[in-house]
């Protein structure tokens, strides 16, 4: 069962096969037997997952049922689900219950999904191979000695050791196909605006965006089906009719252009990753689609860019985590300033307030304009380099990272270092485009993640271009021995 | 542009996060890093680039003027670290 799509996981329900009591107490006796080494999940808990996976089995023996109706989800730690403990990997959160729900928890909910527990993550999502977590780092199950990636790494890790079908993640710079394309998972990063950020605990709002991390396309389109659509709550949500993200999986990819940015082929890219890449670009070709040799003139700006706007934004949202309403407060202080002051310093670890220092800086009267619209502009630049080339092509096709799952360890005494994991994912988040990555082959027994850039609002169409490779190759379908 | 230890303290200050001098001394040097990192857009020509600040060129969206939350202010309040009668203890403020 647990190799099964999501969509036969649906039907064993559905037939009575199997009950979802049975199928969620197949993955917590899982989690219980792996989570102490692999650390992919913050909290469990059993009796809630059970009482949950009851109540979808009422709902399948009345016939009322949703595609999720029954199936168990791993939620990041960074969705607020309520009466459940939701830390962001932080120690400013270790002690806060939730006493709402994020409206994509919400709408798992109202599925009849089960919340099958909070997956571990980098602290307030600020990393790029989960070791800034309080909760200790997670293990990648194709290699122990190495990362998951990040900031999703707890939920790649958890999918990929099957210690749940599929999981969610969210992405501000790559970190829901980072982390996918190191664990050999199929992740997906929607518009900006198309997955609600409301209980979401915000990182950058204007480049935040939850998405479905799971084994296939088709598992990927099933869970966007019911993460998307409009909410009033969050400002930014786009009001947009819905759509069934599924509906072009199998169309042909005859007469398909992909797009080739020449800036993504160049150095800095380990040659294992490069030769799957290459490998993935002939099966395309096979499938009936052409190349088109483009240009993103201004992507090499983009680490450079995100690092202004997203520690800016960061320092100005973690303000609010001040020893007051919730969380975390200091033992000992002498006044308010020392309150707020010790509580932030023992609250979060160092590299958020390495972020929240960086963003105060640029936002300070004097430099404003030298790096945080000079930030904004490149972003446009950026954006603009996306537009000119969805007018020669119809996806974007690149590696999601420049190596392969690294060493842990390796790079986290030196931040820049760790920054440039993300050099192929950035740009897509200051655009606001959707982007994918995909299974493609291994490096030395490690896996290498394929990203598939889309236009705005063409999520079908990426889920079409990755489920058609997925039909053709099966590295998708590869696991970790555990 | 680099950082001296003075402005990182500055820095901290403003961004209510307590640092001892060693914590600011091994902070520095990172922080010089990071922004050595971003100054390579200084030497881009950006003139006449409207900034972004979002990647979707929309105006904020107006609710109506209605009540649209019920009132669950002892939910909230029940997991603050201090609170009496209904309200957010801090230290005192005003003499």
């Amino acid at each position: 069962m647990i190799e099964s799509s999501l969509k036969k996981m649906a039907a064993a329900l559905a037939a009575k096969q199997i009950s979802s009591v049975e199928l969620t107490q197949l993955y917590l006796d899982r989690i219980a037997a792996h989570n102490p080494e692999i650390n992919a999940y913050i909290t469990v808990d059993a009796d809630k997952s059970l009482a949950q996976a009851r109540a979808a089995d009422a709902r399948l023996a009345k016939g009322d049922f949703s595609p999720l109706t029954g199936i168990p989800i791993a939620q990041k730690d960074i969705f607020c689900a309520q009466g459940w403990r939701t830390t962001c990997g932080s120690k400013m959160l270790d002690n806060f219950v939730s006493p709402y729900d994020a409206t994509v928890i919400e709408r798992f909910n109202a599925a009849g999904a089960i919340n099958l527990g909070k997956t571990n993550m980098d602290e307030f999502a600020m990393g790029s191979s989960n070791e800034t977590s309080y909760y200790g780092g997670v293990k990648n199950p194709w290699d122990r000695n190495r990362v998951p990636g990040g900031s999703s790494g707890g939920s790649a890790a958890a999918v990929a050791a099957r210690l749940a079908p599929a999981a969610t993640g969210t992405d501000t710079g790559g970190s829901i196909r980072q982390p996918a394309a190191l664990c050999n998972l199929t992740g997906l990063k929607p518009t900006y605006g198309v997955v609600s950020r409301y209980g979401m605990i915000a990182f950058a709002s204007s480049l935040d965006q939850g998405g479905p991390m799971a084994r296939s396309a088709e598992d990927c389109a099933l869970l966007l089906n019911t993460m998307a659509g409009f909410d009033p709550r969050d400002s930014t949500s786009l009001d947009r009719p819905a759509e069934d993200y599924a509906r072009d999986l199998d169309k042909p990819l005859a007469g398909l252009r992909i797009g080739l940015p020449k800036e993504f082929f160049g150095d800095g890219c380990e040659p294992g990753v490069m030769a799957a890449v290459q490998a993935a670009i002939a099966e395309y070709k096979k499938l009936g689609a052409e190349t088109v040799d483009i240009s993103l003139p201004n992507s090499h700006l983009s680490v450079p860019a995100y690092y202004v706007i997203a520690p800016a934004e960061a320092s100005s949202n973690l303000s609010r985590f001040d020893g007051v309403r919730y969380g975390y407060r200091a033992p000992d202080y002498s006044d308010l300033n020392d309150m707020y002051s010790k509580t932030r310093a023992q609250g979060f670890g160092a590299e958020v307030k390495r972020r929240i220092l960086i963003g105060t800086y640029v936002l300070s009267h004097g430099y404003y304009d030298a790096y945080y619209l000079q930030a904004q502009r490149i972003r446009r630049m950026i954006a603009d380099d996306f537009v000119a080339a969805f007018r020669q092509c119809d996806v974007i096709l690149s590696p999601t990272s420049p190596c392969t799952a690294f060493k842990t360890g390796e790079k986290a005494a030196d931040p820049v270092q760790m920054y440039l994991s993300d050099i192929y994912t950035i740009a897509v988040n200051l655009a606001g485009l959707p982007g994918m990555s995909i299974p493609c082959g291994f490096a030395d027994s490690l896996p290498v993640g394929l990203q598939l850039i889309g236009n705005y609002f063409d999520e079908a169409r990426l889920l079409n271009v990755a489920h058609r490779y997925q039909q053709a190759t099966d590295w998708h379908r590869r696991a970790p021995q555990l | 542009m680099s950082l001296s230890l003075e402005q990182v303290h500055r820095i901290a200050h403003l961004a209510r996060i307590a640092v001892s001098d060693a914590e600011a001394q091994s902070t520095l040097g990172q922080l010089n890093d990071i922004l050595g990192l971003i100054e390579q857009m200084q030497a881009v020509d950006t003139a006449g680039v409207e900034p972004m600040a979002h990647a979707q060129d929309l105006s904020q969206r107006l609710r109506d003027d209605a009540v649209s939350e019920a009132d669950r202010r002892a939910d909230y309040q029940a997991i603050s670290p201090d609170v009496e009668a209904g309200l957010f203890l801090v230290p005192k403020v005003i003499e």
